[in-house]
């Protein structure tokens, strides 16, 4: 009886400290769509699509052209960046003063254009990075280093923004703009400068999430629909725009669906957090931290 | 140094403005007063850009300002203490100041500027880490002045920055204003409190349905009939 409470704790502290490093890279993904949605009021339907982008840039830099992965990396990122600054100058900035179920509908377009691109540009196949990283053993406890350097790369991403949003001026001013629209010119702010910086940094937040998602999920065109719903869900229970409760959320989904897959199989994990988040929209339908109006 | 001629302006097909021909000279501090919805908001938004005159020409030191960028008209050496003070509630104070010194020009000189509004206010510096939103309205007045102050202008222009304050409060805001114009700055301000501001004003504009009425010297409106018996009930 002793011997089976050692064991079953040790797999409990294994999946305790799982879910946390997956929460860091759901927490990652869910800044980047909090981000747009909070400064411009928008929501990118497309982001995982983005991701998905940056995880073929990756494969391709790093499989075709033979370069190291902390040579692609950079290059991704800046990539996506580029790509979230044209997704908002081409798609969103046009739409901008149109109701919000044409943006919503604009974004849902551009998510099937993506799809199809990656479709019929790089086929359906499953591909890889060919990088296998080695399993840590701690004890009896196993982590993936993938999973670990994802949540330190994540964890490392979500400081940068933290700092650029609070010590610079143009940080204060991408938080300013979500309070107050309308007088941002009187201080001297290019709002539309502001939402393409915005949107930049919302996709190089996507690359970023790209370079570590690769490092543990095959790439293919419909990728995005393993990580995509669950941001969304994340976002929406933290209080869409939150950038404080969509951290929390992060962390409350990936600790459900790694102890729930504890308990039975990992699908069940999933279950139990999809279950969770239907049964939070009734007791706080505005999400856990709500934001203040 | 601010010269507005024959300036139209107004919200879609509703016009606030018309033919405003208004001016402020260096070191002055001019009134603008007259009775809700006369247009005296629409005036001060129309000069800091935030909406676009439909006619007319405004020159700020001889600057065409209508040709200028909204965002680059601060930059232009004027500061707009918006009606209602439209802080950013959620920031600190420290932060709604940096915004007020976000122009390349000011970024610069952002810790002078921190120093000089903090001299004039000690108050903000003591709540410089709260949330503008959670203080007084006395308070967040200071603060909302304080911002415009950030950017070192040389116009500044303030609307109704007696509006929902309590009467010992207000005194003290118009003793403000007279320590602002002590420090050189020229102030155009727009008021319903008629007979406090023409106390701290030179000269006033009187304002009714989008037409200048009158003006003169504080002195000359204050013994006006027209403004007597509309503003100050004698």
């Amino acid at each position: 009886m002793q011997a089976f409470l050692d064991i079953f704790d040790i797999y409990l502290l294994e999946a305790v400290i799982n879910g946390i490093l997956l929460g860091g890279v759901l927490a990652l993904l869910a800044l980047g769509l909090n981000l747009i949605f909070g400064v411009i009021d928008v929501t990118w339907i497309c982001y995982a699509e983005l991701v998905m982008i940056g995880m073929y840039a990756m494969y391709f830099i790093v499989q075709y052209y033979g370069l190291s992965y902390f040579i692609a990396a950079p290059f991704t990122i800046l990539l996506v960046a580029i790509l979230g600054a044209a997704l908002h100058y081409l798609v969103i900035a046009p739409l901008l003063t149109a109701p919000p179920i044409n943006q919503l509908l604009a974004t849902g377009g551009v998510l099937f254009v993506l799809q199809s691109f990656a479709t019929v540009a790089f086929g359906i196949d499953f591909r890889n990075l060919g990088i296998r990283l080695p399993v840590l053993a701690f004890g009896d406890m196993n982590f993936s280093y993938a999973r670990l350097l994802s949540f330190l790369a994540a964890l490392v991403g979500m400081v940068a923004v933290y700092l650029f949003m609070t010590r610079t001026f143009t940080g204060t001013a991408i938080r300013a703009i979500s309070q107050d629209r309308q007088i941002m010119a009187l201080m001297g702010v290019d709002t539309k400068r502001m939402y393409l910086i915005t949107s930049a940094l919302g996709g190089a937040l996507a690359g970023l999430a790209a370079c570590l998602l690769v490092l543990q999920y095959d790439v293919h065109p419909f990728v995005g629909l393993s990580f995509g719903p669950i941001t969304f869900l994340i976002c929406v229970l933290g209080g869409l725009g939150n950038f404080i409760g969509g951290f929390i959320a992060a962390f409350v989904f990936a600790e459900i669906i790694s102890l729930g897959g504890l308990f039975s199989d990992l699908e069940w994990g999933y279950v139990l957090a999809f279950a969770f988040f239907i049964v939070m929209m009734f007791i706080r339908p505005a999400g856990l931290l709500a934001r203040r109006r | 140094m601010l010269e507005l001629r024959s300036v139209n302006a107004g919200y879609g097909t509703f016009q606030a403005l018309f033919d405003v021909d208004l001016d402020v000279k260096a070191g002055e501090a001019v009134g603008v007063i007259g009775p809700n919805g006369a247009g005296k908001t629409t005036l001060m938004r129309v000069i800091s850009g935030l909406i676009r005159p439909s006619r007319g020409s405004i020159r700020m030191e001889g600057v065409d300002v209508v040709a200028t960028p909204p965002h680059k008209i601060v930059s232009l050496g004027i500061a707009h203490v918006p009606e209602n003070r439209r802080l950013f509630p959620q920031l600190t104070v420290d932060d709604n100041l940096k915004m007020g010194a976000f122009m390349k020009e000011a970024r610069g000189h952002y810790g002078e500027r921190l120093e000089v509004v903090f001299d004039l206010f000690p108050r903000l510096k003591e709540r410089r880490n709260q949330m503008a939103g959670t203080m007084s309205g006395g308070e967040q007045q200071m603060c909302a002045i304080g911002r415009a102050l950030m950017s070192n202008p040389k116009l500044l222009l303030l609307d109704e920055p007696s509006a929902g304050l309590a009467p010992v409060v207000v005194q003290q805001v118009f003793e403000l204003v007279k320590r602002i114009r002590a420090r050189g700055l020229t102030v155009l301000i727009v008021e319903q409190n008629v007979q406090q501001v023409l106390r701290v004003v030179d000269r006033a504009y009187l304002i009714e349905a989008g037409t200048i009425r009158a003006s003169g010297t504080s002195a000359e409106m204050l013994a006006s009939d027209t403004v007597k018996e509309a503003y100050l009930g004698v």
